[in-house]
Parts: C-alpha cells; structure tokens; sequence
C-alpha cells in the first residue's frame, strides 16, 4: 500500500509571527520546521503500512525557495522519498493555489491508495487545502478523523463531529485528514537522520508541472489585504498569589457577578 | 459585478437550524440584497420557517442525501445552479465540518479562492471584505476578493448575534444533486453522541474548563464538579483532549467550540493560541494556574497563580457550603 502525506514546512509556533509590513503576509525567514500537525499524518502514514506488509510512504510539499529542513524530519520518521515543489513563484500562495500545486504534486510522486492530511496547518489554519486537493484529484475525502484503519480497498474512519464521532467508510483511493492525536509520532532515531540524509528529494518547479504560473502564487490568489490592525486588547485585571485563601477571591468575584 | 444575492449555507441538528446559520442569515441581511440559503438536511421543509423567521426568503433544498458525507454532493448542486446562472454573488459558511468541506469542494469546482475563519463581513463597493483575526486575535487582518464571484467566505461561530427579521416561511425549492462519482461515495456507516448532562458547552452562561495542569485524567471530576455547582458546563484544552482525558465535544479552541459566557474559570490552563481564540471573547474570564508567566494571566479579569489542585477543592467545598 502507497501513502502520500501532504507535509508542511512552517516557521517555529514557539517564535512569535510577524506580518512583512510590506506585503502583509506572514514573514517565513529563519529556519523551517516540520509543522507538528503533519508528524500525525507521516506517522499514520508509516503505521498503515506497516500493517499492510508492503510499500512506501511519500511526501509531497511546497516551498519558495527550496527549504528541506522540514522534509528532512518526516524522511528521518521513516518516509521513502519526497517531492518538493520550490519555486519562487509560489509565494503568497492561497489555499487553493497550494492545492493545484499539491495535486500535480500528488501525481508525479505516483498516485497513492491514499492520501493524509493534517486537518489545518498551525500558520494558516485555512483548514481547505486537503479538501480542494481531493476535488482537484477527484478522490473521495473523510476529514477530521481521529481513527484510521485500512481493509479490503476501503479506508474507515472515525471522524470528529459536533456531538461526538461519525464511523466513515469509502474505497481506496481517498484523502484522509488527521487531527492531533490520532497516532503518537514517533522520534526520529539517529539511524534515521542519518539515512534521511541520502533519501531522494524531488525538486521542482511550477513550469515543471506542466501548471500555469498566473494561477498560483500571488497572482493565482486574487485577494488583496486591505487594513491590517491591533485588535483592541483586553486588559490583564488583578493576579494574586494564592496563600490557601485565593479561592475566597473567587467566591467574592462570583458573587459581584450575581453567578451565586 | 455588484453583490446583490446573498446565500447562507445552512446546516441544522435535531431537526433546527444551528446557531451559526441564524448568526450568518442576521448578518447576510444587514449587507443588503437578497438572502437566500441552501441546505442539504434531510428536513429542508421543516427547518424553512427559521430561516425564514431570520431572513431567508428562499431555501434551495438538495437533500435528503441519505448516509453519504455532504461536502462533495452539495458542492456539485450549488456549481451547477452557480453554471446556470442561478447562483448568489457571496456564500457565507460556518467554519464547521460540514461547511468547511463543502466550501473546499465548491472552490475548486468553481476555481474560486476561499477566505476563512473570518468575524466581519463588508461590501467594499463591488467587492466583498473579510476580517479575520490572526497571531491568536491580537491582529485583525482586512482581505478583500479581486476576481470574479462568486466569493466564498467561512466565519467562526458567535461572530455575529442572531435576531430575527419578523419574515414569513420561505418558498423552498428542491435542487438536482448531480453524479459525484467515486468523490462522492463516502458512506456513513453509525454515528456516535457522546452523551453530556447540563447546558450545553456553547451555550452555557458558565463554563469551567480544565487542561494540562490537572495533572491527570482523574482530576478532570474537580472542573465537572465545578461546573455542576455554578450551573455550568465543563470544557477542556486540545492538550487534554488530544490526551483522550475528555471528549473531543468539550474542547475549547480554534479547533473546538468558540464560546461566550457570562463567566470563564480556566483551570490549569496555560493559554496557548489555539485556546485563547475559543475563549477570548468570554465577558469574565477567571485563571487558576501555577506558572505566574502563563499567557492566560494576560486575559484574566481574575489570575489566581496557585495549584489547582488545592485551590478548586476549596472553592468547590465553599461553595457547597453555600448550597
């Protein structure tokens, strides 16, 4: 069984954003990392086929100006190979733009039994990507799941509602996405790193993929940001140490709002 | 191209609209125009009067579709009444599960870029604006669509307040659901409630939620507990519910349920974005947590840097004997 896993690579969400003042998107210099929310999907990926006892597993990301480091992470996880579209063409990119370019991803990485999914990326958080790529590529889609189990050519899916959980089926091939906590991801081992090193990255640009420049990237995007402004903030009100007798504070409080 | 027919996609549950489709219908009606919604439930007939009631004058019905996931089969209806010329010039969606794989879906059928997670919505002369806050709501980004409609936009539950307009019942319409093939053939085979007592999380006037600082899964009878007592409904972190110690339906956060009580008691919560979005926009928010450094003190109208697990028996023993 072959899975893709759509990867991002993000700047690290323990460094606080910051907007470029002068374009208005999200500043994405400095290392990048792989986006925790996809270390779900990679070891999802790794786990489905192991169970199946044969095949690979595959990444597909995309990039402005061929960063790896990220990519390098899910390698050392255990996934085959990558495809890595760089190009600078891409960057401003909305979600469907990514999606185009992942669907032509999908499809010179070969396409799969499955693809996986991150449900939202932690930088954009669109949430929209997986689901436009599966109308693009024309495959049944599930998301949200936090149980995945694959048999018989079909993928089952327990899958996040708003009164508690659906069981999904549909045949193979499909888009799954994963929430946090559908599997524990593994470390890299160090044999992994090490072997990550030499695994196959392939890189490519737009034109390489047979894509239209003009529906990717900023020009593809056809929004323009309008204002950009400080939310009003809420004032931080009065903290105090508790010294066994802090819950009284909270009673009185509760009491001034007429809650008791 | 003015935005002069403007649609709500509508869910319902227990054979209602949700809150979110009455917030967008109110607010679709202050923009101006027609409002209209489209709804693939199953009871398109008996959720009418409501929309109506909020401002709907006519309801596109694609359903019922029976036991298949409905972001692929709705997308296919409503590009085929946009194909036909039929189509509004804005689709305003709930960021939900279902509205967000429609939405997906209908974006590239249409080849039409999406903006999400917004709060605002206004037209910009022939265009429509979208405000969405990022950096965890600190900043509010303005976006505002450039090309051809129609334009799609998601908002995040309690954006607006739902009121009605004093409309009659609107005519309702039944639609063709084109052959979605393969994309479409996802079957769901059993549905599973997680059964919850007390008011529900989004509409509780309090809410208790519990995180990381618990310790562990156990301790999580203090916050129901707590809850109980004030009447209200307990919550949790993502941290905590990806741990499998609660529900996934009891999240707070970006990711859960945005909520808007009277009063918010965060316990051994440390406030990382994805939380502070669902709750920030609380009236009272109280913090109990260890670390006097925890992002959540910055939005507590009460911080009590102290251990959870002496503060919350106290208060709860406090309370009891209140009665």
């Amino acid at each position: 069984m072959n899975v893709v896993v759509c990867v991002k690579q993000i700047p690290d969400p323990a460094v606080p954003g910051e907007l470029d003042p002068a374009t208005s998107t999200l500043k994405r210099e400095g290392k990048l990392i792989l986006d925790e929310s996809d270390s779900y999907g990679v070891e999802m990926a790794l786990q489905l086929v192991d169970a199946a006892g044969g095949g690979e597993v595959a990444l597909v990301s995309m990039a402005p100006n061929s960063e790896t480091s990220g990519l390098r992470t899910a390698l050392a996880m255990g996934a085959a190979r990558a495809v890595l579209v760089s190009d600078p063409v891409l960057a401003g990119s909305d979600a469907l733009g990514t999606a185009k370019v992942l669907a032509k991803a999908v499809e010179r990485a070969g396409l799969p039994d499955l693809v996986l999914a991150a449900t939202e990326s932690s930088d954009g958080y669109t949430g929209t990507t997986p689901e436009q790529l599966a109308a693009l590529l024309g495959l049944p889609s599930i998301t949200f799941a936090k149980k995945v189990e694959v048999a018989d050519g079909k993928v089952r899916v327990e899958r996040q509602t708003e009164a508690g959980y659906d069981e999904v089926e549909c045949a193979l091939p499909a888009l799954v996405t994963v929430t946090a906590g559908v599997v524990e991801p593994r470390y890299p081992s160090f044999k992994g790193i090490m072997a990550a090193k030499s695994k196959p990255v392939d890189e490519v640009a737009v034109a390489d993929l047979g894509l239209d420049a003009a529906s990717v990237g900023q020009a593809g995007a056809r929004q323009e940001i309008v204002s950009v402004a400080a939310a009003e903030a809420r004032q931080a009100g009065e903290i105090i140490e508790d010294d066994g007798e802090a819950y009284l504070k909270v009673v009185a409080f509760l009491e001034q709002l007429k809650v008791i | 191209m003015s935005v002069s027919t403007i649609w709500v996609y509508a869910e319902s549950a227990d054979g209602a609209p949700t809150s979110s489709t009455l917030e967008l219908l109110t607010k679709a009606r202050s923009l101006g125009g027609t409002v209209e919604a489209f709804t693939t439930a199953a009871d398109a007939a008996a959720i009418a009067p409501a929309l109506g009631a909020h401002g709907a004058t006519k309801v596109y019905a694609a359903g019922p579709l029976g036991d298949v996931l409905p972001g692929a089969p709705a997308a296919a209806a409503i590009a085929a009444l946009v194909e036909a010329g039929n189509g509004p010039d804005l689709l305003l969606f709930a960021t939900s599960y279902e509205g967000r794989d429609t939405m997906a879906r209908l974006s590239a059928a249409l080849d039409r870029p999406v903006l999400t997670n917004n709060v605002e919505v206004a037209l910009d002369g022939d265009s429509v604006a979208v405000t969405t806050p990022i950096f965890g709501g600190n900043t509010l980004v303005t976006t505002r669509f450039t090309g051809p409609g129609p334009y799609l936009a998601s908002f995040r539950p309690k954006s607006f307040a739902a009121e009605e307009s004093g409309g009659g019942a609107p005519e309702v319409v039944t639609v063709a659901v084109p052959d979605t093939g393969a994309a479409g053939a996802t079957t769901v085979l059993a549905r599973h409630v997680e059964e919850r007592s007390g008011p529900k999380l989004d509409e509780a006037a309090v809410v208790v939620s519990g995180g990381r600082g618990l310790g562990e899964a156990g301790k999580f009878d203090l916050v129901e507990q707590l809850a109980t007592l004030l009447k209200g409904a307990p919550g949790a972190s993502r941290a905590i519910v990806d741990a499998g110690w609660v529900p996934y339906a009891y999240q707070v956060g970006q990711t859960g349920k945005v909520v808007k009580p009277n009063v918010y008691i965060a316990a051994g919560i440390s406030g990382a974005t994805q939380h502070m979005v669902g709750m920030k926009g609380s009236k009272n928010i109280i913090a109990i947590n260890k670390d006097a450094e925890a992002p959540i003190f910055s939005v507590a109208d009460l911080g009590i840097v102290g251990d959870v697990h002496k503060v919350l028996p106290k208060l709860i023993e406090a309370l009891q004997a209140k009665g």
